[in-house]
């Protein structure tokens, strides 16, 4: 029923970088639904107003941050398997 | 709003039609295996999708002609609360990044082809996979619904289809879904995997010229927000209300990020991106998609500006979806319009077809295999599925021509709904096995009846019922029904737990062990890329 201990995990579950990552991976969440945060017009950028190139300028901003925790991930999870397995 | 056909759009529209239908067939032969007659070639197109492919058929998946359509309609109608879009977009990767990964390794140690192949293994409860299986094939076929509803707004302003016979009038749109069903019932997942590209090339055109050449026409972008920004506090004479804000205000706040959470949990459980999903090659695969995929989320911003473009240029159209067809259609020359509408027209393709797929692997794994023919072999489940597919699009095509436009908004609203009460079953199945089945389908049940009479309940901005936001309890304000239902949904699955396993209720058997939800291709026990997976298909069934 509950589940059996797992036989890769030789290493602490959360290490550092893991932790970086989930945090990268938390940080869109922070931003985008503090809404009070970016609710008003100035300053503009080529004329749109602040609440659309805001958001929009975010879409990168979480593209980045994704990406590094893909690297962290694979780096952890490479480092996971040379250990346990090979 | 029609004058006349627009001859040489629609020479354009036709010739991209003509195209990608060829394309469409010849896609059967594609990375083709040397058996293909199963659920894994036609359905999941071999599993054998790398990051490239991967990407143009989930961004051809997920950003269907309805949100081409739709994101901009509800900017027109209403502002910043459509824009919602984007922060949803925005957030649905970090979520992907954590639970699919999981659910890809799973399936592929398994042999999983659906989402709830996942949950009757992990769970051993046929009840609740064949639950899931109906909320994802209710979900999914209003949205095939309202893929029509795409062409069909391009079709009308290029004033096609107008004719009083009823025959006349729909017989476009009849031959766009033969066609359609034609080779998705002969490639499969294929077909709209190869038209992905064209779709989203397409797409990428149209978007970059509009958002360059329409504001140039318009005065630019400081013109266009001040005179949406004008048209949007006139009051409306009827309700007194103002038609729509440019920063949400404070009494819209919460209902604008309940309404990007939410919508960004579901995103990735509906089935057609389930399948989608699952057809890529390996797990990081998918980790390297949710870094590219957001390119489309910008793409949507922009697409969304154009909500703001066409209330700029003064269109008026009685009916919102008409909104951006009719902006292209004033706007642009004649053979771009072409181009444009071909986007949006094929952009209806793509995901129809995929989502037809997704809708027919469910019944034939979770409703035939499971409950009518148990015995059911590799070729006759592709075959079942095949039949399905061509089921399910047909209903979608009866939805369209016997009932009103909104019936299909309404319930594809509602899917959202329906589809985010699957959360506590499928990604809270994927990191814990402590839940009890029968918690998780009673906590479904809640979630389901209180999602749909709430959204019942409420009045949306055009209609007495369906709207989408209303107050949440204890809290006060307005939010999201689907995210309110998942908050009691899975009160009830905790609580109901703690009961049933205080009174030793019996739990279904677990298939999965937990390096399953790590497992990834070149492991022993994964099924490999097809070709190689012929005669027995993947481990597992």
């Amino acid at each position: 029923m509950s589940e059996p201990p797992s036989e890769d995990r030789r290493r602490p579950v959360v290490t550092l970088p893991l932790a970086v990552a989930g945090l990268c991976l938390a940080l869109p969440f922070g931003a985008m639904l503090w809404v009070d945060s970016y609710a008003r017009t100035t300053p503009e950028f080529i004329g749109i107003p602040f609440f659309y190139w805001y958001q929009m300028l975010w879409v990168p901003i979480s593209t980045a941050l994704t990406a590094v925790a893909y690297v962290l991930v694979r780096r952890a999870e490479r480092a996971r398997k040379g250990g346990a397995r090979r | 709003m029609n004058h006349g056909v627009n001859g040489v759009a629609l020479t354009v529209f036709v010739l991209f039609f003509l195209a990608v239908t060829v394309m469409g067939f010849m896609a059967a032969k594609w990375r083709r295996a040397e058996n293909a007659d199963n659920l894994d070639e036609w359905g999941l197109g071999g599993r054998s999708f790398g990051t490239w492919i991967t990407w143009f058929l989930l961004g051809g998946d997920l950003y269907t002609a309805y949100t081409f359509v739709a994101v901009p309609a509800a900017v027109y109608a209403g502002g910043a609360a459509g824009f919602f879009a984007v922060p949803y977009t925005i957030l649905c990767y970090p979520l992907v990044f954590t639970f699919l990964p999981r659910l890809w390794s799973v399936a592929h140690r398994h042999g999983y082809v659906t989402s709830s192949d996942f949950v009757r293994g992990r769970f051993g409860s046929k009840g609740l996979s064949l639950a899931l299986a109906l909320t994802g094939i209710l979900a999914t076929m209003p949205y095939i619904a309202l893929q029509l509803v795409g062409i069909q707004a391009v079709l009308d302003v290029m004033g096609v289809g107008g004719g009083s016979n009823w025959f006349m009038k729909d017989l476009p749109l009849l031959i766009a879904f033969g066609v359609l069903a034609a080779y998705t019932y002969s490639s499969g997942l294929r077909a709209p995997a190869l038209i992905a590209f064209v779709k989203d090339a397409l797409i990428y055109i149209v978007i970059a010229v509009a958002i360059i050449y329409i504001p140039l026409r318009l005065g630019g972008f400081h013109e266009i927000f001040a005179k949406a920004g004008e048209a949007f506090s006139t009051k409306n004479p009827a309700t007194g209300k103002p038609r729509g804000a440019l920063v949400s205000g404070p009494d819209a706040q919460w209902a604008y990020a309940t309404l990007a959470l939410g919508s960004a949990m579901a995103l990735f459980l509906y089935p057609h991106s389930v399948t989608a999903v699952l057809s890529s090659k390996n797990r990081n695969v998918i980790r390297r998609n949710t870094t590219i995929l957001p390119l489309y989320s910008l793409m949507l911003g922009l697409l969304a500006m154009l909500g703001f473009m066409a209330v700029a240029a003064g269109i008026k159209v009685k009916n919102g979806q008409l909104a951006i067809p009719q902006l292209f259609d004033d706007m642009f020359p004649d053979w771009f319009t072409g181009v444009a509408f071909a986007a949006i027209g094929i952009g209806a393709l793509v995901p129809a077809a995929i989502m037809s797929i997704a809708a027919a692997n469910l019944f034939t794994r979770n409703i035939y295999k499971d409950f009518l023919r148990k015995d059911a072999t590799p070729e006759h489940e592709a075959k079942v599925s095949k039949l399905a597919s061509l089921l399910v699009k047909v209903g979608a095509l009866v939805f369209v021509l016997t009932m009103d436009k909104t019936v299909a908004i309404n319930f594809q609203l509602l899917g959202g709904i329906w589809i985010l009460q699957t959360v506590p079953a499928l990604v809270g199945g994927l990191f814990t096995r402590w839940f009890h089945r029968r918690a998780l389908l009673a906590g479904w049940a809640v979630g389901m009846a209180y999602g749909t009479w709430r959204a019942y309940e409420t009045p949306s901005a055009t209609q007495d019922h369906f709207g989408n936001t209303n107050l949440i309890p204890f809290i006060g304000e307005k939010g999201y029904i689907g995210l309110t239902a998942f908050a009691l949904n899975v009160a009830a699955v905790i609580v109901l737990t703690l009961v049933l396993k205080a009174v030793k209720a019996p739990d279904g058997r677990d298939e999965t062990r937990p390096s399953d939800y790590t497992a990834d291709a070149g492991d022993p026990d994964v099924a490999v890329e097809l070709p190689p997976a012929t005669a027995g298909a993947p481990g597992g069934h």
